[in-house]
């Protein structure tokens, strides 16, 4: 069996087997929180890790997903999987429309251009009170699928779980296909990507469209677990813990942004015994990987234990 | 009123030149996006009024304002980024933001949350010109920040550490080969940026308050100045600081004032697809 299958069920056993370990429903919502934090990091992970274009901006598309949800369902009284879909393509438009005069730009011209990017949705967000509720944010109607409400966290646990490790198992195939390998090639070296038939600019833009659209399908979906919207999803410090997380996880690896994921969001939660320092000790655990462990967890255990992530 | 928004729009955009300067500098020197920038301009404003409060006059308390920044920024250096040589773009930005949060959470313990005040340096009777009203301490802040633009000159043209600072950012290697401590130059150019940014932090406190989480916008905006003006270039990160501020006035007096801090993005992506040099960028061509 293939190293990544395994990986795949392990985390699948674990998954099954959480539930007997988690007391109560404080865990399952920071375990939940944790699964769609590494779908939306494996999405930005295909931008960042695979294609080599970094994304400043990308909790604005979550936004997007997040407040779609919100008002069109509560505004105008869409179903839930109606106002998901126009969501998301609204945001993979949006990327769409943005992707050829950003993806002329690189390096930190990139960065800062995702980030303005990132920053305008959420102010939109913050200023149009009419419909977003304002700075206050606004309450989400709960989710049901084919007339079944999903309810609780215990059935939002299996959700986000099953959905985790089907995100795995796509992007993984993505990565393997021959649309992957273009994406990894033109990381590589654009101009020889180019020279071997690689459409650059296509390939940017496509995987870039897809990274907006999954991080607004999640944004969408997590709206109707936290029952709750409020501008802080598309905020520029939430774009950042996603970079981090794809960083801190290990760029180019499957496995990475979910170990970053969920490394990142246990963190603030271990680290709020510390009153008031959790900033200052979120700060130097930052610098403290970035020095250290630069390629992330999961290629340096890989690479200690002589197997490719 | 076009007068009263062309001042107010040059007053902020001069201390935006400043802290684009700071951002500038350093990415010339080390190729690295100094997202604490902002921090030091919020250290500069808070540590004025702790120090004034702690009932010291207004000029050494803002002379100790500008120091406690400079080896706060030599420290982030040697102990953040040094150790990082040759590390991607990805983990500096995540490095020099790991830092600006370590900055503003110390703050954030020990001067609390609440926003703070300062006085005016020379009261706040306002001084009438064109039909438009100017407060003393705009003068503050333009004069101010024109001596610290006119001294950053005069540094870089007449000093060898200037030089060397500006040899290692033609060409580092070349640099050290002339034997420029590259370690030092880095060093001193995160000072020297946290001086400009302490000093903007210091000019604008007493027109616009200040808390332990101003430095994110003000940061931000001054690296839009700096991108707008082409990074990289000095005389460019002072227009594009003028630039930002004035198009920021007159969009929050004539469009809207609730979208004000979005007209720095808005700028940023219109510049970034249409003039990705800048103002005044150096035209880069790709090696393969």
């Amino acid at each position: 069996m293939k190293p990544h299958n395994i990986g795949l069920l392990v985390l699948a056993g674990i998954l099954a087997a959480l539930p007997l370990a988690l007391p109560n429903s404080f865990y399952y919502d920071i375990v939940i929180r944790m699964a769609i934090n590494a779908v939306v990091a494996l999405g930005l992970n295909l931008l960042i890790g695979f294609a080599g274009q970094i994304s400043l901006g990308h909790a604005g598309f979550f936004g997007i997903g997040a407040y779609a949800t919100a008002i069109l369902t509560t505004h105008f009284g869409w179903h839930p999987l109606q106002a998901l879909l126009a969501g998301a393509i609204a945001a993979a438009a949006l990327a769409a429309l943005l992707a050829r005069p950003i993806f002329r730009l690189r390096g930190h011209y990139l960065a800062m251009a995702t980030l303005g990017l990132g920053i305008l949705i959420a102010m939109v967000l913050k200023n149009e009170a009419a419909y977003t509720g304002g700075p206050d944010g606004m309450a989400v109607a709960p989710m049901s699928l084919f007339g079944l409400q999903i309810d609780g966290e215990k059935q939002w646990y299996w959700f986000f779980s099953a959905n985790l490790l089907l995100s795995i198992w796509a992007c993984r195939n993505l990565i393997d296909s021959p649309f992957g390998r273009a994406i990894r090639a033109l990381h590589g070296c654009e101009v020889a990507a180019q020279v071997a038939g690689v459409d650059v600019a296509r390939y940017k833009a496509i995987i870039f469209v897809f990274s907006a659209f999954f991080a607004s399908v999640m944004g969408s979906l997590s709206a109707h677990y936290v029952g709750f919207v409020t501008p802080n999803v598309a905020d520029f410090f939430y774009s950042i813990e996603l970079v981090t997380m794809v960083v801190v996880g290990g760029m180019a690896s499957i496995f990475g942004p979910v170990v970053g994921a969920a490394l990142l969001t246990a963190l603030p939660q271990a680290l709020a015994t510390l009153e008031g320092w959790e900033t200052v000790a979120f700060g130097l655990i930052l610098i403290f990987f970035m020095v250290f462990l630069p390629s992330g967890l999961v290629p340096t255990i890989a690479t200690r234990f002589g197997r490719r992530g | 009123m076009f007068v009263q928004f062309l001042l107010s729009g040059l007053t902020v955009g001069a201390t935006y030149a400043l802290s684009a300067l700071g951002f500038t500098l350093i990415y010339s020197a080390c190729n690295v996006i100094n997202f604490a920038q902002g921090e030091f301009i919020m250290l500069g404003g808070m540590l004025t009024v702790f120090f004034v409060h702690s009932g010291l006059p207004l000029a050494i308390a803002a002379i100790l304002a500008v120091i406690a920044p400079v080896a706060v920024g030599i420290l982030v250096e040697r102990l953040a980024i040094e150790p990082a040589r040759g590390a991607g773009t990805v983990n500096l930005i995540i490095i020099t933001i790991g830092a600006s949060l370590v900055i503003r959470g110390v703050v954030q313990i020990w001067l609390g949350k609440g926003a703070h005040v300062l006085a005016p340096f020379s009261g706040s009777e306002p001084i009438a010109i064109a039909g438009a009203t100017l407060l003393p301490q705009s003068l503050w802040v333009l004069g101010v920040a024109a001596i610290m633009v006119a001294a950053l000159w005069l540094f870089f043209r007449h000093t060898v550490v200037g030089k060397a600072i500006l040899a290692t950012s033609y060409n580092a290697l070349a640099a050290q080969l002339v034997g420029i401590s590259t370690r030092w130059v880095l060093r001193i150019s995160f000072g020297i940026s946290a001086a400009m940014g302490a000093v903007a932090g210091i000019l604008l406190t007493p027109i616009t308050l200040t808390s332990y989480d101003v430095g994110i916008m003000l940061g931000l905006k001054g690296f839009v100045a700096a991108v707008v003006g082409g990074l990289g270039s000095g005389l460019g990160a002072v227009a594009g600081g003028l630039f930002v501020g004035l198009v920021e006035a007159l969009a929050a007096g004539y469009i809207s004032s609730a979208y004000k801090d979005a007209v720095p993005f808005v700028l940023i992506l219109i510049f970034l697809f249409f003039f990705p040099r800048g103002l005044f960028g150096a035209k880069v061509t790709d090696r393969v």
